[in-house]
């Protein structure tokens, strides 16, 4: 078998194997490329949350301005909005700020605070001296609403609609760019389907 | 219990603020080895959804330190390392696991190491067979095949 093969095929093997190192840079060149090319999303590290489009976590929440107030996932059905968690510690939370107040001010939708793993002096403190762009502050200090929600850092943002469902998450800080390609576009959506109704 | 966190609430406020986050003093007590062990196992096997490089058991994250304390609770709760797990991957998706569900998704994942040996073996079993074939070969060719 050997002989009859090797007699008329060695020069054409050859010239295939010749090829061979050349493929695999090539294809190593290409997976680098893909990596490179993934690598640019910034958030790549964020992770895509589980809840979405499931209803949002059962809570029963003190509300940071009103001692003794406590408001229940219920309490907000109704008319979507936005839930934003932040907290005194986080410094992203900051930048994010001056972003969320403007788009606050739209009044496009209800923007509440997550007030998460925080103390409430330093909380009222924080509001104080940035502004409070949130019509309600809810506080999770011990953190276990959170886990329900499946916080992992803050600034994290969540839309929820009128009947409850989480529509959409966003995992760091929110931009302009943000609001203007992803959250708009989701609001709208939800107001066409609830006008639909 | 609250009375106890917050007198070393108290006593750790004045300690610098380098700290992320109020970050609660108190280390989680076992009752006994059983339950440490247990405890050890699961949380080595699930990742720290803010590091995420690290396991559970390994990060000092905030996060990290709460979903550990939520992790024994359920399991004094008597939830199985399964139902904790499925708790978790609720939440924070299928990412916790380090050992991820074998499905249609995750197949490459699963098997494409196997794939890669096995295509490797072949082309060195094939490089084996075509350089010990005692006949068929001349000198030339043997010359040619060593050019790279």
């Amino acid at each position: 078998m050997s002989d009859s093969t090797s007699s008329n095929t060695p020069a054409a093997r050859k010239s295939t194997m010749r090829w061979i190192p050349l493929a695999i840079v090539a294809a190593l060149g290409v997976l680098l490329f893909a990596g490179v090319l993934l690598s640019r999303n910034p958030n790549r590290d964020a992770l895509p949350s589980p809840l979405i489009g499931k209803p949002a976590p059962a809570f029963r929440l003190p509300v940071l301005h009103e001692a003794g107030r406590l408001v229940t996932d219920k309490d907000l059905r109704g008319a979507p909005y936005l839930l934003n968690v932040w907290g005194s510690w986080c410094p992203a939370c900051r930048d994010e700020h001056p972003v969320l107040t403007r788009f606050a001010e739209t009044k496009r939708v209800r923007v509440i605070g997550f007030n998460w793993k925080d103390e409430h002096a330093d909380a009222l403190r924080w509001l104080e001296q940035f502004g409070n762009p949130y019509l309600m502050v809810l506080t999770d200090y011990d953190g276990k609403a959170a886990i329900d929600w499946g916080i992992y850092g803050a600034p994290e943002t969540f839309l929820v609609d009128a009947g409850g469902t989480i529509r959409w998450k966003y995992v760091g800080p929110l931009t302009d760019e943000v609001i203007q390609n992803e959250l708009l576009p989701k609001l709208a959506q939800i107001d066409a389907k609830s006008a639909s109704l | 219990m609250r009375a106890l966190l917050l007198a070393l609430a108290l006593m750790l406020s004045g300690a610098p603020a380098f700290a992320q986050v109020a970050t609660d003093a108190t280390p989680l007590r076992f009752t006994d080895t059983t339950e440490e062990k247990r405890f050890h196992t699961l949380v080595s096997e699930l990742r720290c959804v803010m590091c995420q490089n690290q396991s559970l058991a390994d990060s000092n994250a905030q996060i990290a330190v709460d979903l550990r304390r939520e992790v024994l609770e359920l399991m004094r709760q008597g939830k199985s390392d399964g139902e904790i797990k499925d708790f978790l991957v609720a939440r924070y998706g299928e990412f916790v696991l380090y050992r991820p569900q074998v499905e249609s998704k995750t197949w490459l994942l699963w098997f494409g190491p196997a794939l890669v040996l096995l295509a490797g073996g072949i082309v060195v079993a094939g490089a084996v067979r075509r350089r010990s074939r005692p006949t068929g070969q001349d000198a030339n060719e043997r010359n040619e095949e060593q050019e790279w």
